[in-house]
């Protein structure tokens, strides 16, 4: 195993657990959500495979029940935003009773507004941020859209690196035993507290010395 | 409603005569025969908006919406000229066949709607090639905008772009092969920091949004990669069932630029798209400190 592929199976093993992941999907939806001063969040991911848009985030509601719902990649508002990769806001949208009740029955309720964002990191689209209900005012600014585009491409950064350690995580853990088991014990001296810490690395270091000879 | 190959632009007239009588493309002009290339298109001494856009309807303009397909029976769109689905084979080569399913999603409606708008003569011809899924919809954009490209349309409104750079170089010869053909590709400008295309060629005429509520107003950039902005802000909108929304994006920004192009068009049709470009920025609503 080279030096790089070690270092990646090792930080995988540290950050790729789907609890970093699903509280990051979790912030960027509550953030989204505070930003706009909006009722409500949400993200879909594509998943290319099935191409599929999956519910995956919702900020504003505790009925988390609709999560992991799908829908076609290319239908509605959301498939619309991926497909065009076009940012967009619809601020009367209870004028569609049509879509009005897909997207209440896909995601349990019916906004009147919708900012709609792709999720893009250089050429690939990782889904799509929806913030729904910000209070109406008049006159709805580009600085508005321009803050929806750049808080979008942060959140698309931070999800394209858990994306990878987990994609990462997963191989490992498909791989061979010795590595997983080194994976492991990074991932566990992560997790210590201070002195614990550095009594692990000493200990580490001297099963080094063992190994080397 | 499919469109005949071949059925081109409104205005051919003006290629070159030389050109056209020769077997081999015109690489240099041989001694004596500037007469042939003679341009007889009488400009006026100052392009004024009345010079370009005064009566114009966009009669005799055909205009391609390249996006979702477009719902023909929505008062604000009116007759809808032609309709085609586009799907690829292997090889990427396109088939156009008869759209019967009107919008998918609404948003080709919304674009075909504000250029009906501005020009209520135009024809409109929907080219679906959004709706058939994420993973195939590159080859299939590539598709339409070549399908659309070899129908010598005069104007083909992009409200759409794709980050993917396997198709950046083929976008890249479409967006020229259109240029040169007479064909004017307005595309949306992305506000995001990424990289995307076709917008960014300069063989097509980009679009972002200013947030004036005037459809007819719109200006020049001089600091490019994009290079207009029109009406892109709480623009009223066709949709789905008949219904009107109010929404914001450079994607309804790009078919104002659209339909102002089908206006210049209908009244000059001589005009390539370089000098179309050209005839945008000089009636601009900030050229010459005319932005009020």
């Amino acid at each position: 195993m080279t030096d790089d592929s070690f270092r990646a199976a090792v930080a995988a093993g540290v950050i790729g657990a789907e609890s970093a992941y699903a509280s990051l999907l979790r912030s960027i939806v509550e953030v989204a959500r505070a930003i706009f001063s909006a009722q409500r969040s949400s993200i879909f991911l594509l998943d290319e495979e099935a191409d599929e848009l999956v519910f995956e985030a919702l900020a504003g509601d505790e009925e988390q029940g609709l999560i992991g719902t799908r829908i076609p990649s290319s239908t509605g508002i959301a498939g619309w935003t991926l497909v065009t990769r076009q940012p967009l806001v619809i601020e009367n949208l209870e004028e569609d009773p049509r879509h009005s009740r897909e997207v209440a029955e896909k995601t349990g309720y019916v906004p009147k507004g919708i900012m709609s964002v792709p999720l893009l990191v250089e050429e690939r689209a990782l889904g799509v941020l929806q913030v729904l209900d910000r209070p109406a005012r008049p006159g709805f600014s580009l600085q508005e859209m321009d803050l929806l585009g750049l808080f979008a491409n942060q959140a698309a950064i931070a999800l394209d690196l858990l994306q990878r350690s987990r994609r990462a995580k997963a191989a490992l853990e498909g791989g061979s035993a010795d590595v997983v088991v080194v994976a492991r014990v990074a991932a566990a001296l992560d997790e210590l507290v201070e002195d614990d810490r550095a009594r692990a690395l000493r200990l580490l270091e001297a099963l080094e010395d063992v190994l080397k000879k | 409603m499919e469109d005949a190959p071949g059925d081109g632009a409104a205005a051919q007239g003006s290629r070159s005569a030389v050109a056209d009588e020769r077997a081999l493309p015109a690489w240099s002009l041989p001694p004596g025969a500037a007469d042939q290339i003679r341009l007889d298109f009488a400009w006026p001494d100052r392009v004024t908006r009345e010079w370009a856009l005064e009566g114009a309807t966009g009669k005799g303009v055909r205009v391609c919406i390249l996006d979702s397909g477009v719902d023909p029976n929505h008062p604000k769109v009116g007759e809808v000229q032609g309709a085609v689905e586009i799907t690829v084979d292997a090889d990427g080569n396109p088939t156009a066949s008869p759209d019967e399913e009107g919008d998918l999603c609404g948003h080709g409606t919304a674009c075909a709607g504000v250029i009906r708008g501005l020009a209520p003569e135009c024809e409109i011809h929907s080219v679906r090639v959004l709706g058939a899924g994420y993973t195939g919809s590159g080859p299939i954009l590539l598709g339409g905008l070549r399908w659309a490209v070899e129908q010598g349309f005069d104007v083909v409104n992009m409200s759409l772009s794709t980050t993917k750079r396997q198709f950046a170089e083929v976008l890249h010869e479409l967006a020229d092969k259109a240029y040169f053909n007479r064909t004017i590709l307005v595309a949306s400008a992305h506000n995001m920091p990424v990289e995307s295309y076709p917008w960014r060629f300069s063989s097509v005429i980009s679009v972002g949004s200013h947030s004036e509520a005037d459809s007819g107003r719109f200006y020049y950039n001089p600091n490019p990669p994009v290079e207009f902005f029109a009406r892109g802000v709480d623009v009223e909108l066709a949709w789905m069932g008949g219904k009107t929304i109010r929404a914001t994006g450079n994607s309804f920004a790009t078919p104002h630029i659209s339909g102002i192009c089908a206006l210049v068009r209908s009244k000059h049709p001589q005009l390539t798209p370089f000098q179309l470009k050209s005839v945008l920025h000089l009636i601009a609503d900030n050229m010459g400190g005319s932005a009020a």
